[in-house]
């Protein structure tokens, strides 16, 4: 037993070297989002093009739907955007924007340069829905199920690689699971 | 044909570590002294071919050799000398050869200044640098070339990161290493001990002064790290607590604990197994910061770029060195002996409790730094650990550390009593209590933490004086024996003293900072004036002015106080060509008693520009603090018992009194 004791150092540093050798495959940078899997935050928005009609949260429960975060002001949503309006071509779910942070004028001639691909649009003028989204950067986009839980969440602007091997396999999946359920 | 040589030299210099690393050790086994005789000129070799690469690699950036892919990625014709040179360490090559320079550079010293340890001893130390230097070639020659070649040469280099064009990437780097890699003498000189079974007061005397300077080079670089992100980065901070910063701080809280218990395991025997694997830790530290800054597995701003290939290989190698010394540890350790016994309340408590509170503190920050990469490894998310754990956990082990700061000089070896300990200490303790006091009501605050801050750094002076007090207190002869006294202090004694005001100079610098920094960000136009703490400082508007590889909006900021007009300000933002990147170059005004800082934020609408405007009292301490303390240990390694056994042993190459260690066999 008297020899145990010095075994001990040795011993936390095997341990120690077992997470640092995990760690070289882990990503530091890589920050999910603390909402995956809970329930979207309630929200109550005026449309963008509609003023004075609202939607809600329960409003949209029943069906898979994308939220997908945007503004006039944002460079980035610009080089996203061809990408959403060809995704909304294949008419796989209702994509619903939120502009964030942005004149209603501004926004609505924004949609009408680049095209809309959106069901509806959100108006969330002083950013507090964004803020109970978590969001921290636009664009940014959420993947809600039929039950309002979110599911996914991409941070900035979708690439054609993220649509095709995450947002479409996981779209089908949720599909499937509000046909079982 | 240079870079050409330089590699080949790299692939000789791994040759001749590997011999290096094996014969002498066989032969210190086996008892050959004509295999223990090649350690000393196998050192010089290795040096003189590591020292011959550099040169090559300095040659390539003085040359503006493009053609090289780590000059062009680290370089440019317009960088400035003295970035060029420092471009050799800009990046994770070169700064890995630096690395095996400064290692075969220790070598050469203690083959140097080591010539009258017993042959086997010194050949042994020689081999475990030698097999140190072995895991680095390797790993600079497998993924990391320094001398790779860039076909077709681009016309011009991508310029060292901007951050780092600055006079501390000239100074921080190599002094930095230098501590970093010092402990592998003190490493070295455990692991030697362990296999000859010769742990002893001789080892431990051998130790000191070689751990002690590696600490003071490592003090100064860390110190100087934080000086440069002070004034480099624009937000006034000088510790963030980034996990490449705790890199750094990890081995020096481990080589400070070292530091103590050799005194211990020198003066009384004790604490042997106890010094030994402080000595592996502090370098399994070292290489644990290697692993941490180069392999990408935490995210800081310091972090090189990464490649999975090379975190693998530093963690291998990390495994075979510190797994094989902790290996040794639990087999040579047991049957140390225990050395001469203590009470208590003695000194070697005292040192003993310094000791588990610097390696608590040390653990505690290799916890709060590697605690998100546990958790996410164990799949239990993503969290980020900040300066709140830091602060609070160290200000908790801190705090009882620099109480027995007080009572471990004073103490007496053996055993101490503790009513005459407290006699002794009243006054100081007396003092400490009112001058912090006092200090916050001067400052306008009296504050719970500030005033432990406070009382901490003079419960240091006052003690400090009561044990100078003590020892120079003249009996009868007045001034003369006053004078003579304290000429005969040793200086081992006077640098300890020094080192611990350095402690306190710290301390008042990080509560006053803390505590009564006033930080404020305003909006000016041209004329405006905002007021800090009485200073005045007035906005006169911006003007464009081009550097050599960069162009700057340069503010003019007049500070002033009660009327009189104290000095002007230029805060800039530069915008470096090459790498297209911003950055903040604030403007500092030092005194002795606080620093004003400003520095220039963005533009803002209507040409008014955000200014930020610090006053920062006593910040200048933090740094003052930290070179009292590198001046305390270089004067402690000047002690006379050192530089006597050096001219003892220079005429006389063999024989040393002490005891010889047998060649094996020695330790069961």
């Amino acid at each position: 037993m008297k020899y145990l004791r010095f075994l001990l150092p040795l011993f936390i540093f095997l341990g120690l070297v077992g997470f640092l050798f995990q760690g070289l495959f882990l990503d530091p940078k890589e920050v999910p989002s603390p909402l995956i899997n809970k329930p979207a935050p309630a929200f109550t928005l005026e449309q963008l093009e509609k003023p004075g009609t609202t939607i809600r949260r329960e409003d949209m429960l029943g069906q898979v739907w994308l939220l997908n975060v945007f503004a006039s002001w944002c460079a980035a949503c610009r080089e996203e955007h061809p990408l959403l309006v060809e995704f909304a071509r294949m008419k796989m779910l209702p994509i619903y924007g939120l502009n964030y942070k942005d004149e209603r004028a501004a926004g609505m001639k924004w949609l009408a340069t680049f095209g809309n691909p959106y069901t509806a649009s959100l108006y969330d003028r002083d950013g507090r829905v964004g803020i109970d989204f978590g969001v921290y950067g636009v664009p940014e986009s959420f993947l809600i199920d039929a039950k309002g839980v979110i599911r996914y969440k991409q941070i900035g602007p979708f690439t054609p690689e993220a649509i095709q091997n995450k947002l479409i396999p996981l779209v089908l999946q949720l599909k499937k699971e509000q046909g079982n359920g | 044909m240079i870079p050409e040589i330089g590699h080949f030299a790299l692939w000789l210099a791994l040759g001749v570590s590997l011999v290096l690393g094996v014969l002498p050790l066989w032969g210190a086994q086996r008892g050959r002294a004509d295999w223990m005789a090649l350690a000393r000129p196998g050192t010089y070799g290795l040096f003189a071919l590591v020292s011959f690469a550099s040169a090559c690699l300095m040659a390539s950036f003085v040359a503006n050799d493009f053609s090289v892919l780590y000059v062009a990625s680290n370089s440019n014709t317009h960088l400035p000398l003295p970035y060029q040179i420092a471009g050799f360490w800009g990046g994770h090559e070169g700064s890995l050869l630096l690395w095996v320079q400064m290692l075969v550079l220790w070598m050469l010293a203690v083959a140097l200044f080591s010539r009258h340890l017993p042959q086997p001893v010194l050949a042994r130390i020689l081999a475990v640098m030698g097999l140190v230097t072995v895991g680095f070639l390797l790993f600079m020659l497998l993924t990391s070339n320094p001398f790779d070649r860039l076909f077709p040469a681009p016309p011009d280099g991508r310029d060292l990161n901007p951050l780092l064009q600055d006079p501390g990437m000239v100074f921080h780097p190599p002094t930095l290493y230098m501590g970093y890699v010092g402990f592998c003498v003190a490493f070295a000189f455990a692991i030697a001990a362990l296999i000859g079974g010769n742990l002893d007061a001789n080892w431990a005397r051998w130790t000191r002064p070689w751990t002690t300077v590696a600490w003071v080079f490592l003090t100064i670089g860390i110190a100087m790290g934080s000086w440069w992100a002070y004034y480099e980065l624009g937000w006034g901070g000088w510790w963030f607590w980034d996990p490449v910063e705790n890199a750094s701080l990890m081995p020096w809280l481990l080589g400070t604990a070292l530091i103590h218990s050799l005194a211990v395991t020198e003066k009384r025997g004790s604490f042997k197994n106890w010094t030994v694997l402080l000595a592996i830790l502090a370098f399994s530290f070292s290489l644990l910061g290697t692993f941490l800054v180069r392999s990408g597995v935490l995210s800081s701003v310091h972090a090189f770029a990464t490649d999975p290939r090379r975190g693998l290989f530093i963690l291998a190698f990390l495994t075979v060195v510190v797994g094989a010394s902790f290996t040794l540890f639990a087999w040579r350790a047991p049957s140390v002996g225990l050395g001469a016994r203590f009470a208590l309340f003695s000194k070697e408590t005292a040192l003993l409790a310094n000791n588990v509170l610097f390696m608590v503190a040390a653990g505690a920050v290799l916890l709060g730094t590697l605690y998100p990469l546990i958790l996410d490894a164990l799949g239990l998310g993503k969290i980020s650990v900040g300066p709140p754990y830091f602060d609070s956990v160290f200000l908790a082990l801190m705090a009882p550390t620099i109480f027995l700061m007080g009572l471990g000089p004073m103490a007496r070896w053996k055993e101490t009593a503790l009513p005459d300990l407290a006699r002794r200490l009243r006054w100081a303790a007396g003092v400490a209590v009112v001058a912090a006091l006092a200090t916050g009501w001067l400052a306008g605050a009296i504050h719970l933490v500030s005033t432990l801050g406070l009382l901490m750094a003079y419960w240091i002076i006052s003690s400090v004086a009561a044990d100078f007090w003590e020892r120079v207190r003249p009996e009868g002869r007045g001034l003369a024996e006053l004078r003579r006294k304290t000429v005969q202090l040793p200086r081992a004694l006077v640098g300890m003293m020094l080192a611990h005001l350095g402690v306190a100079a710290f301390c008042l610098g990080v509560t006053m900072v803390r505590s009564y920094e006033v930080e404020r960000d305003v909006q000016m136009n041209r004329g405006d004036s905002t007021t800090v703490r009485g200073y005045v400082f007035t906005f006169q508007g911006v003007q464009q002015v081009a550097g050599p590889n960069y162009l700057a909006t340069r503010a003019q900021v007049e500070v002033s106080r009660d009327g009189q007009a104290l000095r002007t300000m230029y805060p800039e933002k530069r915008v470096y060509r090459i790498q297209q990147s911003p950055m903040t170059e604030a403007d500092i005004a030092p005194t002795l008693t606080g620093d004003l800082y400003v520095s220039l934020g963005e533009e803002v609408e209507g040409g008014a520009w955000i200014v930020r405007v610090y006053v920062k009292p006593f910040i200048d301490w933090i740094w003052g603090g930290c070179l009292l303390m590198a001046l305390g240990g270089l004067l402690a390694v000047s002690d006379r018992r050192y530089r006597r056994k050096a001219s003892a042993a220079a005429g006389a190459p063999v024989p040393v009194p002490g005891p010889v260690p047998g060649p094996a066999g020695a330790a069961p």
